[in-house]
């Protein structure tokens, strides 16, 4: 399955949030929406679940979906990742398939669950409620709520937000082995800049409500961009193997500049 | 550290790896069957034990060989088993409607009585007395509930139209309820204001909430909506569980939480507003049922609904029968009582809670 979005555009009453963007998404792929704070990132992949009511279409194998058939084809993640329901780990990852669950569970839905948890290595946290788990825990647990019905589009809002580095980078491996061994589309937003540009096939950059640039992970990630998107001054550096690394130097506000050339940010009450 | 910290370490370490849902929910299905054979208990207990004084043991001899004694065949198939049945069916309905409010609305204070729904049926009835509709020979038995029902429905509506405005939000839902609860009472306290001596005593004898006036007839009405509602309600299980993870995550897993929210807002309401029409405002049993049930057996709906009307129907049979033991030769009223006794237990679950997070 190919995903094309195809002029979407949304906004919050007068206030644009995207405007005219355009990408196609692969399977076997992840393509990565980055951009800086308030760019839509979120905001387009909510359109894409047909979460909001946007302009434009959303192509999946050149066919719209409508919204009730869209939990049969994706998983959704959003970012927010807390929860106070009284419910334990498997019962939450088991909800990834409310929309075909029979009244008793059956023996494959309770394997695909035991299945997807022990692929996470999060098995041991089946019994425990949601609620006593750290962030990082339950950004997990949401992962397996979403591969559990092996979706043929996945959707991740800033998987990693809640990981270390080294969870970050384990999990978004993770994600790179079952995107090609399924061979789903996997769309996701993410932070991190350096895992982005490390794991992601495509990327697509959002700036200005619209897409500023789309392409493979080593075009897009240009000294330029992240100049005029990120605002930072960086370099791009290369390492033996030809690996590109991102070097962030310092921001290129003005206004920030002199903010912290000033003797204190913070005038004392004289 | 602790030994409950010392094991919570033990436990990561080693992991639960053994866990196993087949069994965890058949465990579950184990205690709603106790639960059930508990409510079955009390109901003979609450046919058994009387207010009068008589002997438990005429009322099982007359159970057994019915008809052997005309008055007691009276006093217990038509007064003694139909109280019984009324608090089984009402204190279910109670514990059902609470686990809807608090699951769909994601409120843990949500019940029937906090949104307003006892407060309407109070004012109807009130005003069906103050207006002295309820002493009408034609229609009469049925006016007072008639009225209380209606407002009851009309509170229904008052929440409704205001959440229609806003989407059918629970946050809007909850707090136009808190509005009507006070609109509601204020208008009963000026019925009592207004009302004739004779008047004022029964308008305050219904706010008691009383199963006594229950017959066959009374009882199949509520057994019938309480069975429909249930039903339509029970298939849609999973999705309720699934609205516990809150609007956003429910959407995505392709929910439409304001539509589900807004039919059975109405299923909810009509059974409710059947229910206190006929036993009046039996407070607390909406609040305490369900947290009782979603302690035992967590929030996976399919469990805690069952779950939540066994409670219910467990604490108002429970209760009408310590109203007939304690009132010493006349029926304690039964609403004093599910709120005496259900406060002081709720703090006491609450604080146990607390203790347990901690």
């Amino acid at each position: 399955m190919k995903v094309r979005v195809d002029s979407v555009g949304f906004s919050y009453g007068d206030t644009p949030v995207l405007k005219d963007v355009s990408f196609e998404a692969l399977p076997g792929e992840i393509t990565t929406i980055i951009g800086a704070n308030g760019a839509g990132k979120t905001t387009l992949l909510k359109c894409i679940a047909d979460l909001h009511k946007h302009r434009g279409n959303v192509y999946f194998d050149d066919q719209v979906v409508a919204r009730k058939d869209m939990p049969k084809i994706m998983s959704y993640m959003e970012q927010n990742t807390d929860c106070e329901a009284e419910l334990n780990v498997f019962e939450i990852v088991l909800l990834g398939m409310v929309q075909s669950l029979s009244f008793y569970v059956s023996e494959q839905d309770v394997e695909k669950v035991t299945g997807v948890l022990r692929l996470l290595g999060i098995e041991k946290y089946a019994d425990r409620k949601i609620g006593e788990l750290s962030g990082g825990q339950r950004q997990l647990v949401f992962i397996a709520q979403a591969l559990v019905k092996d979706p043929k589009v996945l959707v991740l809002d800033e998987p990693t937000s809640a990981l270390d580095l080294y969870h970050q980078f384990k999990l978004i491996k993770f994600i790179r082995k079952v995107t090609k061994e399924r061979g789903c589309v996997t769309i996701m937003t993410l932070h991190h800049l350096d895992v982005a540009l490390k794991y992601s096939d495509r990327v697509v950059v959002i700036s200005e409500n619209t897409v500023y640039g789309e392409g493979s992970a080593d075009e897009m990630f240009t000294e330029k961009m992240l100049a005029e998107v990120y605002r930072v001054k960086a370099d791009i550096l290369k390492d033996a193997k030809g690996n590109k690394h991102i070097q962030v130097l310092e921001p290129l506000d003005e206004e920030y500049e002199e903010e912290m050339d000033a003797e204190s940010v913070f005038p004392s009450e004289e | 550290m602790s030994d409950k910290e010392k094991k919570k370490l033990v436990d990561d370490a080693i992991g639960s790896q053994n866990f196993n849902y087949t069994q965890y929910s058949a465990k579950k299905y184990m205690i709603i069957a106790a639960g059930i054979v508990l409510c079955v208990v009390f109901f003979f207990l609450d046919v058994v034990f009387s207010s009068t004084y008589i002997d438990p043991a005429v009322i099982i001899d007359n159970l057994l060989h019915p008809g052997r004694d005309d008055i007691m065949h009276i006093i217990v198939f038509d007064i003694k088993i139909p109280v019984g049945l009324m608090a089984l069916i009402c204190g279910a309905s109670f514990g059902f409607a609470g686990a809807i409010m608090q699951t769909m609305l994601n409120n843990p204070l949500a019940s029937p009585y906090t949104l307003g729904i006892s407060a309407g049926a109070g004012f109807g009835a009130a005003l069906a007395m103050v207006t002295g509709l309820g002493g009408m020979a034609v229609l009469g038995e049925y006016l007072i509930p008639g009225s209380a029902f209606l407002f009851a429905l009309l509170a229904c509506g008052g929440i409704f139209l205001v959440a229609k405005v806003k989407g059918f939000s629970a946050d809007i839902m909850v707090l136009a309820g808190i509005g009507l609860v006070f609109f509601f009472q204020a208008l009963q306290a000026l019925m009592q204001y207004l009302a004739s001596p004779e008047a004022l005593q029964g308008i305050v004898f219904w706010t008691f909430g009383s199963l006594t006036g229950s017959d066959w007839e009374n009882i199949l009405i509520v057994l019938v909506m309480f069975a429909i509602i249930f039903l339509l309600i029970y298939r849609k299980a999973w999705f309720l569980t699934a609205m516990k993870l809150g609007d956003s995550k429910a959407a995505a897993l392709g929910i439409d939480t304001n539509s589900i929210r807004k039919w059975m807002f109405v299923a909810i309401s009509l059974l409710t507003a059947t229910c206190v029409a006929f036993v009046g405002c039996i407070g607390f049993i909406g609040i305490v049922g369900p947290h009782v049930a979603r302690m035992i057996l967590g929030e996976d709906q399919r469990f805690l609904i069952p779950m939540s009307c066994v409670c219910g129907a467990a604490i108002l049979t429970m209760a009408d029968v310590a109203s007939k033991v304690i009132g010493n030769g006349v029926i304690f009223p039964i609403g004093i009582l599910t709120s005496l006794v259900g406060v002081p237990f709720f703090f006491y679950l609450l604080l146990k809670k607390k203790k347990a997070v901690a």
